[in-house]
């Protein structure tokens, strides 16, 4: 910054810049390359969303129909399940995944023996490693009618269910299956704030008489606070979006309604279907959604507390 | 210090949540892998709780390694792995030390359309087609290019770049050294737990990896391990890979088939994990630093 200031020639600083850094501007050559045609590329290939894309013609050379797939997507029979599922979805990891990681955190700091927390912090991170087809496909196994929950509620008399065709269940096992693979590695980053709070805070709140529960609700807390804001911040600019690997996997035509969320939709009219111009519509509408959801989150945090994102 | 009662209480009552935790985490792998090795037909009349094999029989095993289509997504994946973490790494060590340069006229330029990547992207369809253009479709490296560089991991190196000393480096030019053995010979050095961390991730990630085959790969030659899976574990066309085992056997040996494969998928990473997840563990806790 302060270079630039001494220097109002901009050519000579240009040149000087060269000079000293060609051969990093070298070295940043194919990452530019790579940002531009695999990021900012598809980003100029969102203008299908606005034409009537044929193949053969391209991108460029399709023709304008301006908001015709915007219409045809918010007056289509699939909008408003669409919004719902997706939000449900979210709702419910909001209210019930993240501040399960949170406990865990908590729970696990009070564990006084190392040795102890550690084992359990070693086995609640791995499944956070298995692939989510291996996750899906013990849950098609352990939910269908004659697998392990169906064998187990049989012994206390409770006729099986089909849960993986039943939509009544889909958001519940989607989100509680998430917080069986994720909350142990979700507590990392607590744990991480956690050991990262002043030591001397907690010895002069048991000089001042704290218990141990007061010490969590009067240091502890406040501590991973920021934490806590930054990852929820981050969150409400996801409520938009439900990612389609692991839906993809457990959805089936008959819990469509409860299980359809937006970018399974996407890839079954994009991919399968080849409406490419309609599902870049609504990929796109998905994807501004979610920046302003991001910028709103971030703007609410700024207002209400220190914490932000930038 | 004296815990009161209460306290004490809720130590032993956390204890049990934690063990009940483990219990919870563990059991569903545990069954599994019991479910593999037991005997067919007695595990077909004792589904519920195992405790142990119901019989022992390693015939799902074998199936599994003499099933062609196993072994080839097993060696695909392999390649895909060990190509793509080499492609993630040249690419996101560059990227890093880019934008680690602190006196890089572009530096702000380049991190600013570098950032918005991360809140804003074209999506699926668009990449879709851009593959297809670029004629990566129905090849690997439409799994492995598209995704060379993560932008949260690039980041999180350029920090660790950042913390090493600028006189070392000031030395090496001195000595003649250009970037590419600074970088290779000073940077990635004096970085290697972070390297280490980035390995793991992209390897795993790729380990994993199901979607961008699913989307980009028409031939089942090509497919990953994970897709291969997919088709057996999800799609349950066990039956199709057991061709020319008799009828009855077919059925019974295609249940524990299932478990054998995902033992067989699943176990590197599960053996590696222990040794590795403390640098896993670390990899976040760099990425916390940052914020």
């Amino acid at each position: 910054m302060s270079k630039r200031a001494r220097n109002p020639d901009l050519l000579r600083t240009l040149r000087v810049d060269w000079r000293r850094h060609w051969g990093v501007y070298l070295m940043a050559l194919p990452v530019i390359a790579y940002y531009a045609i695999f990021h900012y590329g598809p980003m100029y290939g969102l203008q299908i969303a606005f034409k009537d894309f044929q193949p053969a013609q391209g991108i460029w050379g399709s023709p304008w129909i301006g908001l015709d797939h915007f219409e045809s997507f918010f007056n289509g029979i699939y909008f408003w399940r669409l919004i719902k599922n997706t939000i449900l979805i979210n709702v419910y990891e909001l209210l019930f995944g993240f501040p399960a990681a949170v406990v865990l955190a908590l729970l696990l700091n009070e564990i006084r023996r190392s040795a102890f927390k550690r084992i359990v912090q070693t086995i609640s991170y791995l499944p956070h490693f298995i692939s989510i087809v291996v996750v899906a496909g013990m849950m098609v196994d352990f939910l269908g009618r004659t697998g392990l929950v169906n064998q187990l509620m049989g012994a206390f008399g409770i006729e099986p269910i089909d849960f993986l065709k039943d939509e009544s269940w889909f958001r519940f096992l989607y989100v509680s299956s998430g917080i069986w693979q994720g909350v142990g590695w979700g507590s990392i980053i607590y744990l991480a704030a956690i050991a990262g709070i002043d030591p001397t805070l907690y010895e002069a709140a048991r000089i001042d008489g704290a218990g141990r529960w007061k010490q969590t609700l009067h240091v502890t807390i406040p501590g991973i606070m920021p934490t806590v804001v930054i990852l929820l911040i981050l969150q409400m600019g996801s409520m938009m979006t439900v990612g389609s690997e692991k839906v993809l996997l457990l959805y089936n035509p008959l819990t469509y309604s409860t299980a359809d969320v937006i970018s399974t939709y996407v890839y079954r009219k994009g991919v399968l279907e080849a409406s490419y111009g309609f599902s870049a519509a609504v990929g796109l509408f998905n994807s501004v959604i979610s920046l302003l959801l991001i910028v709103a989150a971030n703007q609410i945090s700024k207002r209400f507390s220190e914490t932000r994102l930038w | 210090m004296k815990l009161t009662m209460g306290e004490r209480a809720f130590g032993w009552l956390n204890v049990l949540l934690m063990l009940g935790l483990c219990v919870v985490t563990l059991y569903p792998f545990l069954y599994v892998l019991f479910a593999s090795f037991s005997d067919a037909t007695s595990f077909l009349q004792n589904r519920g709780l195992l405790l142990a094999p119901a019989g022992f029989d390693l015939s799902a095993y074998k199936a599994v390694f003499r099933n062609p289509m196993i072994m080839q997504g097993y060696q695909n994946t392999l390649l895909y792995v060990v190509v793509g973490t080499a492609i993630n790494l040249v690419m996101t060590a560059m990227g890093a030390y880019v934008l680690s340069r602190p006196n890089l006229y572009f530096r702000h330029v380049l991190m600013f359309f570098i950032v918005i990547t991360m809140v804003f992207h074209g999506g699926l369809i668009p990449s879709y087609l851009l593959v297809n253009e670029l004629g990566m479709m129905n090849t690997m490296w439409a799994l492995l290019i598209p995704g060379a560089i993560n932008t949260y991991n690039m980041i999180i190196m350029r920090t660790s770049f950042q913390t090493v000393p600028v006189s070392l480096e000031e030395s090496a030019r001195m000595d003649g050294a250009g970037e590419w053995t600074i970088l290779f010979r000073i940077v990635i050095p004096l970085s290697m737990p972070v390297i280490a961390v980035m390995i793991l991730w992209y390897a795993v990630g790729h380990w994993n990896s199901y979607f961008s085959a699913l989307v980009y790969l028409r031939d089942s030659e090509k497919y990953p391990l994970q897709l291969v899976l997919r088709d057996i574990l999800i799609a349950n066309s066990t039956d199709s890979m057991m061709t020319g085992a008799a009828s009855d056997d077919k059925y019974a040996v295609g249940e524990t088939l299932k478990y054998a494969t995902i033992i067989v998928s699943t176990l590197p990473i599960i053996c590696l994990y222990p040794f590795l997840q403390k640098y896993f563990v670390k990899g976040v806790m760099i990425g916390a630093i940052k914020g």
